[in-house]
């Protein structure tokens, strides 16, 4: 998500250590560079100029020239300060003990309330909370609809009412929510222009006689400059007790993340990272700023894997790994294992792996389709197939590709693959799944799943003479024994 | 007077935009000569203003070098705004139609960027010239957008083809193309679900789309259109570089001119990526749809 930021900005700072020796002159020039890629980044002009003297200030003073590894101070000192920029954030929500806890969404048009009202709805339902959502969105076409459907795909109830006001709507749903037993009560508002005084006085309105305990801004990542005024617009009116920031898993450089909080000191909570209903994660800015200075986000993947975890059958997970440990690992554990990275969401993983940022840029193949095709010629196996891969001829690969709508040497380059990643997997039968899950997005990185790569393949000695097939299924018969 | 109306409909639309940009108005008020503070002060306004690192660095290096330690006076203000219509200022912004049978407009962009409702204006803008419009809902994927763009077609009275929720988007893009040629539709228009140009596998979906109706109809699609909002920052760029290598755009609507954004990252993708601005939305109004005069937006961004 901060590739671009943390791209230009590592190029700065490169810039900046590939010097021997510090002078205060080439400090500033580095830094002049950071503040262009912050520039670029869409962090607002006067915080990026604030960030870029603050940082200077701190730079260019004794304790950066008289350490040992000035060009290292420097970045931590630019790490403080980001971190101080977006910090420090309280994710937790107040609830009310003898009443639903009201929550309100507002933001601008286009922002992503509706998709983020049914994320926080499930977010919370998985505290063991009692959400309802209520479709005070009166203005777009179809909008009441929208959050109809997302709230039948997480079994959340939705309120909502025809022909009436928001403000109506929503206080209605707050005595409905009493009724129902519901202890959260999340309004979904029409998304409007913050220069627009009359929407904005309905929203005041509703603020004011409903009363919500927390008022959330949904900022989209991708916005420029605006960010600020936007923010600061809805929080003289609101009094915003936190920002959710969207898209995040587009290539926003999201520099509005940096804006924000030092414009109008509401910390941004949480982070909408794709279009699944449980892509909402909480904002850490420590994490954050590892990640714009390109360190990765490695708790954040724990925490991912974790989660994922809870969710997969143990007794499976034993089954599997007992099997590993034997060393007879098949196609169908190997199903299995993509399909539990699928689930985690391959192209973030990588994108949490400290240095994965750049890897997937270089292939035009989106790994979770590649994964998919693999699922798909494994599923186009018989079971005797699955098991004993090698007993692969041409016309079952034939068969296969035409089942899986791949062609036949891509099924074959794809056994080849799997047998390599077989050996692989016998080492790794002792690791914890995110262990495994770093070594098999390792391998891709040197390229074993990617099509077209022949990197880990041995290569091909010519024979002299085309082979019959009982040679061939003699010379398979040698090669099984030899590798036992 | 035609293009006074039309001066006075962005002039409008960008009432919000020229309070920040009559910075630059007010700027060139400064008695004094161009120096240091000035060229930092004029930095300040377009990088407000969305423009980007390139194209500031650009006008600001231009400005220093013609006019450093001169008067400041009405010819820097000339210059400066000679060199943003000259970025902006394309040869072709028209919309082109099919000389016989239906014309195929595809609108793409990404989530929240306000495809549905610029297709709706869209729509109503070329029904009112007389045309028989068709709609096609293959954005099958947000909840309830199908239903979105149907309210809307019922406002203005114009054919819709959808598919269920879920449904392939190319079927209903197929389904559309046979039904516009049966009913004889001067124009189709394509709705599309929205995708982030990161997401790979959605972007083949579209490909597929823009096949489809090149397969249907001779000729189509004859605009393939990217819907941008003009609060996004210079991550507009990136999307504009996606789609047009994507799915060859052939323009831009500039949706939601009509808030504080002033949409200048528009000037760097007319530099770096070389899409036309074709459409403005400057206002919720089905009638809010202009199109884009890169004199006008530059006069009216300095107007008073």
């Amino acid at each position: 998500m901060f590739e671009g930021i943390q791209k230009s900005l590592s190029e700065a700072l490169r810039r900046l250590t590939g010097r021997g020796r510090l002078t205060e002159d080439n400090i500033r020039e580095g830094l002049a560079e950071v503040r262009r890629a912050l520039l670029e980044a869409d962090v607002n002009y006067n915080v990026a100029n604030a960030f870029i003297q603050r940082v200077t200030e701190r730079a260019v003073g004794q304790e950066v020239l008289k350490s040992i590894r000035p060009s290292e101070q420097i970045i931590k000192i630019v790490y403080d300060e980001l971190v101080k920029l977006m910090g420090p954030v309280d994710h937790s929500i107040r609830f009310a003990k003898d009443r639903p806890t009201v929550i309100m969404l507002c933001g601008l048009q286009g922002s992503g309330k509706t998709t983020t009202a049914a994320k926080l709805a499930l977010n919370l339902k998985e505290m063991g909370r009692k959400p309802m959502l209520v479709a005070a969105d009166l203005q777009r076409p179809a909008a009441v609809d929208q959050l109809k459907v997302l709230g039948e795909q997480i079994q959340v109830p939705v309120y909502a009412e025809a022909g009436a006001t928001p403000l109506k709507v929503c206080t209605n749903a707050v005595r409905e929510a009493v009724r129902q037993g519901r202890d959260t009560v999340i309004l979904d508002t029409a998304g409007r222009l913050h220069i627009d005084e009359m929407p904005m006085g309905e929203l005041k309105e509703i603020d004011r006689l409903v009363k919500p305990d927390m008022v959330f801004l949904v900022c989209d990542a991708m916005t420029g400059q605006d960010a600020v005024n936007s923010s600061k617009a809805f929080n003289e009116a609101l009094e915003l007790n936190g920002v959710l920031l969207t898209k995040l898993d587009g290539d926003a450089r999201g520099g509005a993340a940096l804006s924000i909080k030092e414009v109008t000191k509401v910390p941004i909570k949480w982070i909408g990272v794709g279009e699944k209903l449980d892509r909402l994660e909480e904002f850490h800015p420590e994490r954050m700023a590892q990640r714009i200075l390109g360190q990765g986000d490695l708790l954040g993947l724990v925490e991912r894997v974790a989660r994922v975890q809870q969710s997969i059958d143990q007794e499976k997970l034993k089954e599997q790994q007992a099997r590993l440990a034997k060393g007879d690992f098949t196609l169908e554990d190997f199903r299995e294992q993509f399909a539990t990275l699928r689930k985690m969401g391959v192209k973030q993983i990588m994108s949490m792996m400290p240095g994965m940022d750049g890897m997937l840029s270089e292939t035009d193949e989106d790994p979770e389709q590649a994964f998919r095709r693999f699922q798909g010629m494994i599923d186009a196996m018989t079971p005797e197939e699955r098991r004993n891969p090698h007993i692969l001829d041409l016309s079952r690969r034939r068969r296969i590709a035409a089942g899986s709508g791949t062609q036949p040497h891509e099924v074959k380059k794809f056994v080849e693959q799997f047998e390599i990643v077989r050996s692989l997997m016998r080492q790794m039968m002792n690791m914890s799944l995110w262990e495994r899950v770093k070594t098999v997005t390792g391998l891709n990185k040197m390229g074993a799943f990617l099509p077209g790569s022949q990197l880990l393949q041995k290569p091909k000695i010519g024979t002299g003479h085309r082979k019959s097939a009982k040679e061939r299924a003699e010379e398979r018969k040698k090669k099984r024994k030899k590798k036992r | 007077m035609v293009f006074g109306t039309l001066f006075n409909k962005i002039k409008q639309g960008l009432a919000k935009t020229r309070q920040v940009f009559s910075g630059v108005a007010s700027l060139f008020r400064l008695r004094g000569r161009v120096d240091k503070e000035f060229l930092a002060r004029l930095e300040e306004r377009l990088y407000l203003a969305d423009v980007g690192p390139t194209a500031t660095t650009q006008i600001v290096e231009r400005v220093r070098k013609a006019y450093l330690d001169r008067e400041i006076s009405g010819d820097v203000e000339a210059f400066v705004k000679n060199e943003l219509k000259s970025l902006l200022r394309e040869q072709d912004n028209s919309l082109h139609l099919a000389l016989n049978g239906p014309t195929v407009i595809i609108v793409a962009g990404i989530n929240g960027s306000g495809k549905t409702t610029s297709i709706a204006k869209l729509a109503y803008r070329l029904s009112k010239e007389g045309r028989k419009v068709m709609l096609a809902a293959c954005d099958t994927f947000r909840a309830a957008a199908v239903e979105q763009l149907t309210i809307w077609s019922q406002r203005i009275g114009c054919d819709i083809i959808k598919g269920q929720q879920g449904s392939d988007p190319g079927a209903v893009a197929f389904d559309a193309c046979e039904a516009a040629k049966v009913r004889r539709a001067d124009v189709l228009i394509i709705d599309t679900a929205g995708r982030l140009h990161t997401q790979a596998h959605l972007m083949r979906e579209l490909e597929k789309i823009r096949k489809i109706a090149s397969r249907q109809i001779e000729g189509a699609p004859h605009e393939v259109l990217l819907v941008l909002d003009a609060t996004s920052g210079q991550n507009a760029i990136q999307q504009a570089d996606s789609f047009k290598k994507a799915i060859q755009c052939t323009g831009i609507i500039l949706a939601k001119l009509d808030g504080t954004a002033k949409g200048g990252a528009i000037v760097a993708i007319r530099q770096k990526v070389g899409l036309p601005v074709k459409f403005i939305g400057v206002g919720e109004k089905l009638e809010d749809l202009e199109v884009f005069d890169p004199d006008a937006y530059v006069e009216a961004l300095f107007a008073e």
